[in-house]
């Protein structure tokens, strides 16, 4: 059986400046797998070539079916990209983000889907006519991945959902993605500047450096490895 | 006396409601394409007068009654509107605003020639549907044609209101217009979002343009003064919400209304200005209109 994802060799590029210099990497089904790295070093990138909001070459497999096409394809494939900085639509309400969050399903039970989902997040059924905008950044980023699940993902993506968050709100927040892991078999590629709490919710990490792969191996490996967190992860 | 000097003022801002709800249909259409593409569409007056004499030709030159004429223009001209997205504004559409501004004004151009081209600069009469008739409501004279038009533009805007607050594609829609990137990520094909956009407001020109022409003949230019009055709604209102489109456009019509029946040296001549006036009031002191939030961004 292929791998659920299947990165081989992948390049990016912001005009002149290439920020992904050949990328390999894979994602089982049911896993967490984690991209850590210093700023630059390509792990947004990394994202971004793989729901194609950034022109990309060498080959992106979802269960060896090549990804053409931009983020609406990759949507239509399966993909669930959470971007940094929240990826919640604030103009709209909390549920219209969790509507539109189903909108490539052609299935009749986003209903149902809307209060599945909130069961994770009780809060937000009760405040569902609240404008997005006007959450909390915790909130928000909580609506961010209630509204990817609604997409009923084969993987998400989610990009830095620590940002900007106090550190008890990120705790709560990867205890939510691995609830989810392991109720739901939810598959995730995580980028993460926090490398400590990305390494203690993920099964296996990736760490790059200036573009390519420094680095790999199961996160319990690269937590214990002293020399691998001092040269690499800073803390 | 008095009563009739209410009676008055009442027939006053009935008919000021009717042609404010033109404006406001037409203030709706700016607005629908200023939240989704940025700019001011220039070329929505010369759009709806377009479509105007569509309705014409099918009147007239084809013997169709106004209601078939009226549906067959409003199909039409919504193709119209996604097709000049498509062709003329998609093409400039990344990077400066700017450029799409002067390439709406170059339609503004372009499209006003093609109608003297095809149709000459000589007026048409458009039949009303609404005939001439009167009622009387308690001493207030209202003509049919005054309370069609203010059916006709408040219906096209519920229904809107309909589409984009509760189906699927309306919500897409207001998910492509408010942030495009993100929308992208969940599946939404924008570029063809921002098209149906301005199908709908080419829809919402050609509504006004077909309920102005009855009253003050059809010609090139007939939209170009209701085109300064959406201007001055949309801005009273709040350029990028569609109910301050509305709203705008109702006390916009009212208040010129009554500004040329009651304050002797306006008149009917200097209606005109008077909205640029309250177009330079609105951006100097609530920029954001009535119903707009100012802009705050998030650092």
């Amino acid at each position: 059986m292929p791998n659920l994802l299947e990165l081989d060799e992948v390049e990016a590029r912001y005009g002149p400046v290439q920020a992904l210099r050949g990328v390999s990497l894979t994602v089982n089904e049911g896993e967490i797998v984690a991209v850590l790295g210093a700023n630059g070093a390509g792990k947004t990138t990394t994202l971004r070539a793989i729901s194609g909001t950034v022109s990309r070459s060498g080959t992106i497999e979802l269960y060896g079916k090549r990804l053409r096409g931009g983020p609406e394809a990759a949507a239509r494939a399966g993909i669930a990209h959470v971007p940094e900085g929240r990826g919640t639509f604030v103009e709209l309400s909390v549920v219209e983000n969790l509507r539109i969050g189903a909108y490539t399903r052609r299935d009749r039970q986003v209903k149902s889907d809307i209060e599945r989902v909130s069961e994770y997040f009780p809060w937000m059924l009760e405040r569902g006519g609240q404008r997005a905008g006007t959450l909390s950044g915790g909130e928000q980023q909580m609506l961010a991945l209630a509204r990817a699940l609604m997409s009923r993902p084969r993987l998400l993506l989610l990009d830095e959902p620590s940002l900007g968050l106090a550190p008890m709100i990120v705790r709560e927040f990867f205890r939510t993605v691995l609830h989810l892991n392991e109720n739901e078999g939810l598959t995730v590629l995580v980028v993460e500047q926090d490398a400590r709490i990305a390494l203690a919710s993920s099964s296996r990490a990736y760490v790059l450096e200036v573009g390519r792969v420094a680095l790999t191996g199961s996160s319990a490996q690269l937590q214990g490895d002293e020399s691998v967190r001092r040269s690499y992860l800073g803390y | 006396m008095l009563a009739a000097a209410f009676a008055d003022f009442m027939q006053q801002v009935v008919s000021g409601f009717a042609s404010g709800g033109i404006y406001a249909a037409l203030a709706l259409a700016l607005v629908i394409i200023h939240r989704s593409t940025g700019v001011i569409n220039f070329s929505q007056g010369e759009m709806a007068t377009l479509c105007t004499y569509i309705a014409w030709t099918l009147t007239f030159n084809h013997g169709w009654s106004y209601w078939p004429a009226f549906v067959a223009t409003l199909v039409f001209s919504f193709v119209f509107g996604l097709a000049t997205h498509r062709i003329v504004i998609r093409p400039v559409e990344r990077g400066n605003v700017l450029r799409v501004v002067i390439v709406t004004i170059g339609l503004l151009i372009a499209f006003n020639g093609f109608v003297v081209w095809q149709w000459s600069g000589e007026p048409k009469a458009l039949q009303s549907p609404f005939g001439t008739d009167t009622i009387d409501v308690g001493g207030v004279v209202i003509s049919w044609q005054d309370v069609g038009t203010i059916l006709v533009t408040l219906g096209i805007v519920v229904l809107l209101w309909l589409l984009f607050q509760f189906t699927k594609l309306g919500l897409a829609l207001r998910a492509a217009a408010v942030n495009p990137e993100e929308a992208r990520l969940v599946g939404v094909r924008v570029s063809w979002m921002l098209g149906l956009g301005w199908g709908l407001a080419a829809v919402l020109g050609a509504v006004a343009g077909m309920l102005t022409a009855p009253t003050v003949g059809l010609d090139p230019q007939m939209m170009q003064p209701i085109l300064i009055y959406a201007f001055a709604a949309a801005v009273l209102g709040g350029i990028d919400s569609p109910l301050g489109a509305v709203v705008g456009g109702l006390a916009l019509g009212v208040l010129l209304n009554l500004i040329g029946v009651y304050v002797d040296f306006v008149g009917a001549e200097l209606k005109l200005p008077v909205a640029l006036l309250v177009i330079f009031v609105v951006l100097i002191v609530r920029p954001s209109g009535i119903f707009g939030r100012p802009e705050v961004k998030r650092v």
